[in-house]
This record gives structure tokens, C-alpha cells and sequence, in this order.
């Protein structure tokens, strides 16, 4: 994806057991305060219209 | 290549006229130019169709999938890998296999040499190392080493990895070959920068899919392209839904590539879509020192689990 043209900063990846909560709770907070900084995304995206 | 085309023919009736194989599956002369067409042979008579010069770049494998008769294969070294590939994947027998090898020395580049000429070609002969290219008032005579195609020239694995027989004997592999400059090239650009090459790259596709149809890694019985319920990616020509194919197709070639060339070859409009499958198998051999279809005894690191397995992007 990287190699392709994707802000790395958009793709994550973690391993997170149904047993820690925790450490979910603090994955999602991190990913969305990156992504958040990042703003929206340009590429790779269809109109809504053209979707339809 | 003239040798090698009368140890085809001579190994091909052999195996018919015994009844060794069902069918022989090798090239004939396409009706333009630089472009062989596969060739079935069932019976020895039909082995006279057969050809074998440097426009043999389709890659056979790519005709064994779910076969059920006995089959002699003629294999360069690629096709050969992807023989193996296809053994691997359950996709064909060994036992059903008599494979033809044969020692390869690249083919040319038909695009290439279309491009240097500005009228149409009418012939292309070859003798030795060199290639001659005639048309209605021209005649030209090319150093065959100068107009391989891209993957041909930068092959590290001419000779087949499995035959039942060679046509000849081994030819020298080439050695201190840079295979990655190119990705190399890509890896060093901006994130912005590679949105833009590739979407440069991509602004001719017409998805006709013949890169997919070409590729023997593409035999799953309905593509995701063409299904439409669910539909996974648009069926339009708007440049996201050809990145996501394109995408996607190289996805499904990590750790299967084997950098055959067919893809590219196949492609009407130019478009080098080499260049996703080729950072896959860059990747595939830095991270878990994988070459596919090199060896049937060993699973291929995305069905297999080790341990020490590469995992650094996991949080």
C-alpha cells in the first residue's frame, strides 16, 4: 500500500486479544489522534456520486 | 534455437507415439509477427506446427490448470517455476507432467522493436544472436541481447528448476544481475510522488484484464473483478477502481510471481504492471528469502507460520 502511493500514517496494524481491553481502548485513541492529524484523505477516494 | 526446436519436435512425437501423454502443449507461429500462439498437439502429426524461436514469451503454465489428462509441457525456466507453483496449489500432478525443458536465452521485446520502426513489420527472423526485422522496403539486423524483453534481461533462473528432460544443455545463468533498480527507483520517492507515478502509469488502462488472463497465477473460477454480488471494486474505467484492481491483482501474485513477464507482455496499451508484482517479490525475498516455484518441497511463506516471521508493522 506504502509502495503504491499511501500515506503510511493511514494503514495500522496491531494484535490486540479479547482480553485486553486496555490495550484497545488505546489503539483506537492513538490510530484516530493519527489519523485526525493527518486530515482528510485525497487519494483513493470516489465521489459519493460516482459511487452511485 | 533451430536445434531446439527439432529435440522438441523429435521429444513431442516420441511421447505421443507411445501414448506417454495425451497431448503436447507448445508454441506455433502466431499470424503477425513476434507473436507465437500456444499450440495443442494430440497427435504426432500436429507436432509439425510446432515452433520455437524468441517470441515464445506466453507462459504455457498458465494452460495446465485443473487438466485432468497426461500432459507434456514445453518449459522455459519461468514457466517452469510456475509449473511448480501450480503442482504446489493443487492445481495439476506431477505424474500428469512430462515436462519439455528447455535452456532459455530471453525473448524479445515486440513493443520495443515495433517502436523503432515506423512502418509495418512484415518479418522477423533470427540466427544466432542476432535478430533481423523486415518490412515492405526495410531490413534491419538487431543484437538480440539489445531488445530482450525487461524480465528477460534481468533473469536469473533461465534454466528450468524441474524437467523430465532437457532439450539442451543448461545455459549459463546470468550472474550480478540488478533485479530491483527500478523498485528501488520507487521506493525513494515521496509518498505523493508514488501516488503519481502509478497514477500515470495506470491513466491508459482500459481493464481489459488481459494482464490477469494471461498470468497463470489467475485461475480462481470467478475473478473478483467480475463478480457482482457482492461487487468488490467498480466496473468502471475511474482511475480508483483501476488502481484497485491492478492492486489487487498484484496482491494475489505475492509469493507466487516468478517475474514471467507475461503480464506485460500481454498488456495492449503499455502499461509495465511489472511494476507492482515486482516490489511483492522484492519484498517476498528480503523478508522471508523467498523465490517462487524454485522447489516443491517447500510450502510458500504466506501459507506457512514461523516464528520468527517479520512483524514489525503490528502494533
Amino acid at each position: 500500500m506504502e509502495h503504491m502511493g499511501i500515506d503510511s500514517g493511514r494503514l495500522q496494524f496491531s494484535w490486540v486479544s479479547s482480553a485486553e481491553s486496555t490495550k484497545f481502548v488505546d489503539v483506537v485513541k492513538e490510530v484516530t489522534e493519527a489519523i485526525k492529524a493527518l486530515g482528510p484523505n485525497n487519494t483513493f477516494v470516489k465521489s459519493e456520486t460516482k459511487v452511485a | 534455437m533451430i536445434e531446439y526446436l527439432e529435440k522438441i519436435k523429435q521429444i513431442s512425437k516420441r511421447l505421443l507415439e507411445d501414448g506417454r501423454v495425451d497431448m503436447v502443449i507448445g508454441f506455433k507461429k502466431g499470424t503477425v509477427p513476434m507473436m507465437n500462439e500456444p499450440c495443442f498437439a494430440k497427435s504426432s502429426g500436429e507436432v509439425e506446427k510446432f515452433v520455437w524461436d524468441s517470441n515464445c514469451g506466453i507462459n504455457l503454465a498458465n494452460y495446465l490448470t485443473g487438466r485432468n489428462e497426461k500432459i507434456g509441457i514445453v518449459a522455459k525456466g519461468c514457466d517452469s517455476r510456475n509449473i511448480v507453483t501450480h503442482i504446489i496449489e493443487n492445481k495439476i500432478k506431477r505424474e500428469q507432467l512430462y515436462i519439455i525443458g528447455i535452456p532459455c536465452q530471453g525473448m524479445i521485446d515486440k513493443r520495443r522493436i515495433a517502436a523503432m520502426f515506423e512502418r509495418e513489420i512484415q518479418s522477423v527472423t533470427e540466427k544466432e544472436a542476432k535478430i533481423t526485422v523486415q518490412g515492405e522496403d526495410f531490413e534491419k539486423t538487431l543484437d538480440k541481447e539489445s531488445v530482450l524483453q525487461s524480465n528477460c534481461s534481468i533473469c536469473i533462473h533461465r534454466n528450468p528448476v524441474i524437467s523430465d528432460e532437457l532439450v539442451a544443455d543448461p545455459v549459463e545463468e546470468q550472474k550480478d544481475v540488478d533485479r530491483y533498480l527500478d523498485v528501488r527507483k520507487i521506493e525513494a520517492m515521496t509518498t505523493g510522488e508514488k501516488w503519481q507515478y502509478f497514477e500515470d502509469m495506470l491513466a491508459p488502462c482500459i481493464r481489459c484484464y488481459a494482464c490477469r488472463n494471461a498470468c497463470p497465477l489467475c485461475y480462481c473460477p470467478t475473478c473478483f473483478v467480475d463478480e457482482h454480488r457482492p461487487q468488490w471494486v467498480g466496473k468502471s474505467q475511474d482511475p480508483t477502481d483501476t488502481r484497485t484492481f491492478h492492486f489487487l491483482r498484484a496482491y494475489h501474485c505475492a509469493g507466487r510471481c516468478t517475474d514471467c513477464g507475461a503480464c506485460e507482455r500481454a498488456c495492449p496499451v503499455d502499461i509495465p504492471v511489472r511494476q507492482f508484482t515486482k516490489k511483492l517479490e522484492k519484498d517476498c525475498l528480503e523478508l522471508f528469502e523467498w523465490e517462487a516455484g524454485m522447489s516443491l518441497d517447500i510450502r510458500p511463506p504466506l501459507d506457512t507460520y514461523r516464528p520468527d516471521d517479520p512483524d514489525d508493522f503490528i502494533k
